[in-house]
């Protein structure tokens, strides 16, 4: 795969406010990239500033080998959808779409072409001529989407484009834009907050925080080996702990001695466990387990979430963990009961 | 980042716009506060004028008559203006939108016309003259009964749009912990309409502090400043005097602006999206009460018109009572004829033609483009300062600026140009305010979905900004034109032979003894302004629904 967007160094600041500090990021051609971050992490910035609706402070961006950073908007490639759509309430569904095709040099009869192969694309054809208010939410959404790929642009790029519909609009949309992107090979940038739409649409996704990139990976790899204990605790839940080494493969904590399959950088470390990784076990004398208490329990309905809290040398500390569900609801684990869990080696993610 | 063929359209509409600025508002008053301070001859002799307009006590006792005259008004304004709005958004009283409709009658009058209705009502041949027990209706008397009719509506509108952005929540909170409807009113009412009730109270004042028209025509010996300017400047060719007078004028007027900026910014949206919109629940005493103070306001005011509309038909008050038309033979008197009538018409129909397209493509820099931040803080400052000018001063700023044979731009002097100029000018901020409004609902990113689809921002400006604010773009061109045919205090300095206004032979008929006639022509404008509004009304129901269907979801 070819690289097709590459953003170097790029920092924009607001006043005394820096909004991003030196991200730097490259896009394949065809790939589908998630801004990832909590809200005011500087995702929204980065895109407005890939777009060229902000101007960076420095850096430069690169497009399929030409420098776009010091262009205004209209003289880059690009698509965009917002979070509001910004669909023109007063156009049709048709002229919203054909609003960036009528130019000297379309035909009536090519454009009118391109508009209903837009038109079979999100399957509303037979939407044509109502206008965005007679849509429903995901209608006007995929409008949007029409709107922005209607010029054919090289580069798509969403700002949280599904946040402003409820959840089962949602959740069947992600697939939607994803297998669309995949049809027509464009390349895509996509901001979003929501952790579980980056995980299954992006390819690779770029986490952010406080106007810093702090990884980029696969979804996989971001969920598995959370570099930081901000992706490790943005990504899924997790249990963060502070741990001291005891040798090139073994931490103290919670008053206990860990096994860790992770080398080990230094004296004091962070180690994240994703609840799901906590395994209760009847045997309390297997390796690398704990006894703690359930404080608290959670029913979700194919599990539980429970707090569980162990006490060693005079402290406390919490860790929420997954509870299995049996279907006879006596023998479930009751609060105040004690277990005993096992962290196993290889779950211990050493995060900075 | 380098320029785009929209930026570079952008800077030349700013620039035009920052010129137009420039000729028509910032010279001017330039002009005006120099010449203050000039002799004559042109001389700069620093403050003389200055003290010879303090040492003077009849000129100096002017600015307490105005102050006077001013607050009692707006006490009286607002008290009565809340009250109304009160019952138009809080009780379930009948007729609500006839009661709306009369009590924005004084709006479409040239407040001249209040001042000789109460000539005839009580003045020396009045019908209820007794009811003043002796007093005189000229004076600070007839001053301010004719400025509460004539500001009255001004006020009602900013209430109304207090008191109905309540909040529902709040009512039901106060019900549930048990407050007595007085404890609530004092507690959840007047605290969250205070910004509005404020804010009337300035624009009130200042209305009032710069009227002409009224203390002109029920004045008598009461002189007041806007008197004093019009009479040096007139009456003495006085101009320097005049320019003194004007900046003195210009300092409570400057000083209410100011304040109101402040206040306004205090005021924190209290309106969220989660806010429940308040429905009265109807109260039959209440209903009633209401009811009965609506109708007499309403009586009041259809009393103030009917009068005119009456003297303006009849032959010869208080003799002859037979009714005639020999009043609207305006070519036989002074103040220009019916030809005044026909540039009023003139005028008002560019003003609001040229104002609206000025207003709203100017505001439309100010709020959606995408650079210059700096330039367009600036317009924007600037399109707020006519609000703070009183008419008087800005005429005559325009004499000093356009007369002086230096100027390239003299050659408007004395054209329909100018007079159009200046109205624009004179009304500019209110419009400005209502296009910013109107503009800061659509969606900032409509800009730059067009720029991503490579489309000139023309395209998106003629496709879709405007013709989603048509509404507000009416309001707009309403504004200017009824304005523009009412108004008297900023023209009444530039107005040519040729360009005689409707509004000014109402002052200078009156002036000349010719009352009735006066009436009829400032019944004129009535029914002109009047027709103008009804129309507007069927445009909005027929045809602009018909372009809107897009905001309807079948």
């Amino acid at each position: 795969m070819s690289e097709y967007l590459k953003v170097t160094n790029i920092s924009k600041s607001f006043g005394k406010f820096q909004a991003l500090k030196e991200a730097s990021f490259s896009v394949n051609e065809g790939e589908l990239v998630c801004i990832l971050g909590p809200s005011g992490c500087g995702k929204t910035t980065l895109l407005r500033v890939i777009a060229g609706l902000e101007e960076q402070s420095s850096g430069q961006i690169v497009q399929k080998g030409v420098t776009i950073s010091d262009l205004p908007p209209d003289q880059r490639d690009f698509g965009i959808v917002f979070q509001s759509y910004a669909l023109f309430p007063n156009l049709s569904v048709r002229n919203n779409i054909t609003f960036g095709l009528q130019t000297r040099k379309q035909d009536a009869s090519t454009m009118e072409a391109r508009l209903n192969e837009l038109l079979s694309l999100i399957g509303l054809e037979s939407h044509k001529n109502k206008f965005p208010a007679q849509l429903s939410g995901g209608e006007q959404q995929r409008v949007a989407l029409a709107r922005a790929l209607a010029p054919s642009p090289g580069l798509l790029l969403l700002d949280e484009p599904l946040s402003a519909l409820d959840a089962k609009v949602r959740q069947f949309l992600r697939l939607e834009i994803k297998n669309l992107q995949k049809k027509l090979g464009v390349t895509t940038i996509m901001v979003t907050h929501d952790q579980e739409e980056a995980l299954s649409m992006a390819d690779r996704i770029i986490l952010m925080n406080k106007g810093v990139i702090e990884q980029i990976g696969t979804p996989h790899e971001l969920y598995s080996k959370p570099n930081t204990s901000f992706a490790a605790d943005f990504i899924g839940k997790t249990n963060i702990i502070h741990a001291s080494k005891v040798s090139d493969s073994k931490v103290n904590m919670l008053g206990k001695e860990f096994e860790c399959n992770e080398p080990i950088p230094q004296s004091q470390v962070t180690i994240a466990i994703r609840p799901e990784d906590i395994k209760i076990t009847q045997n309390p004398n297997d390796a690398n387990t704990v006894q703690g208490k359930i404080i608290e329990i959670e029913f979700l309905g194919s599990y539980s979430i429970g707090q569980v809290e162990v006490s060693f040398d005079n402290q406390k500390e919490n860790l929420i963990c997954h509870l299995p569900i049996d279907n006879n609801e006596a023998s479930n684990l009751a609060k105040n009961s004690q277990i005993n869990f096992t962290l196993s080696s290889n779950s211990l993610k050493i995060v900075t | 980042m380098k320029k785009s063929r929209d930026d570079y359209l952008t800077i030349f509409f700013i620039g035009i716009a920052a010129l137009y600025i420039l000729a028509s508002l910032a010279l001017p008053m330039y002009a005006i506060l120099s010449k203050s301070i000039e002799n004559k001859d042109g001389l700069f002799i620093g403050l003389t004028n200055y003290k010879y307009y303090f040492s003077n006590p009849s000129l100096f006792y002017s600015i307490y008559n105005s102050l006077f005259v001013s607050i009692i008004t707006t006490v009286i304004s607002v008290t009565l203006s809340f009250l109304f709005a009160y019952a138009l958004t809080r009780s379930c009283m009948a007729a609500k939108p006839f009661f709306r409709s009369i009590a924005m009658i004084p709006i479409l009058l040239p407040s001249l016309l209040a001042g000789i209705a109460l000539i005839y009502l009580f003045g020396n041949q009045g019908v209820f003259k007794e009811l003043l027990m002796g007093k005189s209706i000229y004076g600070p008397i007839g001053i301010v009964i004719a400025e509460v009719f004539y500001t009255f509506p001004h006020a009602l509108l900013i209430i109304i749009t207090a008191l109905s952005i309540a909040d529902a929540r709040l009512y039901e909170a106060a019900k549930v912990l048990r407050a007595s409807p007085l404890r609530t009113f004092f507690t959840v009412t007047v605290p969250s309409a205070k910004y509005g009730i404020m804010s009337a109270c300035f624009v009130v004042f200042t209305l009032v502090i710069t009227d002409f028209g009224i203390p002109k025509v029920v004045g008598g010996q009461y002189n007041v400043l806007a008197i004093d300017v019009y009479k040096q400047v007139i009456g003495q060719q006085n101009f320097e005097m005049g320019a003194v007078v004007s900046v003195v004028l210009l300092v409570p007027a400057l000083l209410a602006f100011i304040v109101d900026r402040i206040v306004q910014k205090k005021q924190v949206s209290i309106l969220t999206a989660r806010s429940v919109v308040y429905e009265p629940k109807p109260n039959k005493t209440f209903d009633m009460i209401m009811f009965a103070y609506c109708s007499l306001i309403a009586l009041l005011i259809l009393t103030v018109v009917g009068m005119c509309l009456y003297a303006s038909l009849i032959k010869f008050w208080p003799y002859n009572l037979s009714l005639s038309l020999k009043n609207y033979q305006f070519d036989l008197m002074d103040g220009g004829g019916w030809d005044s009538y026909y540039n009023s018409i003139k005028m008002a129909s560019y003003t609001a033609l040229f104002g609206t397209i000025i207003v709203f493509t100017s505001a439309y820099f100010i709020e959606k483009a995408r650079s210059f931040r700096g330039a367009r803080t600036m317009m924007h400052l600037l399109s707020m300062m006519p609000m703070a000018i009183p008419g008087m001063v800005l005429g005559l700023a325009y004499i000093f600026f356009f007369n002086s044979l230096s100027n390239p731009l003299n050659f408007l002097y004395g054209s329909m140009a100018i007079l159009v100029i200046c109205t624009i000018t004179h009304f500019y901020t209110v419009s400005h305010l209502t296009a910013l409004t109107a503009l800061k609902q659509i969606d900032n990113e409509f800009e730059s979905v067009s720029s991503s689809l490579k489309q000139p921002f023309y395209k998106m400006f003629f496709s879709v900004t405007v013709p989603i604010s048509l509404p507000a773009i009416f309001e707009i061109g309403i504004y200017f034109f009824v304005n523009a045919m009412t108004t008297v205090s900023a023209v009444v300095f530039i107005y040519g032979p040729k360009t005689t206004l409707a509004s000014v032979a109402v002052l200078n008929m009156d002036d000349a003894g010719d009352i009735a006639p006066a009436a009829a022509m400032g019944m004129m404008i009535f029914y002109t302004n009047a027709a103008v509004r009804i129309v507007y009304v069927l445009v909005t129901k027929k045809i602009l629904v018909h372009f809107q269907q897009w905001r309807h979801k079948v």
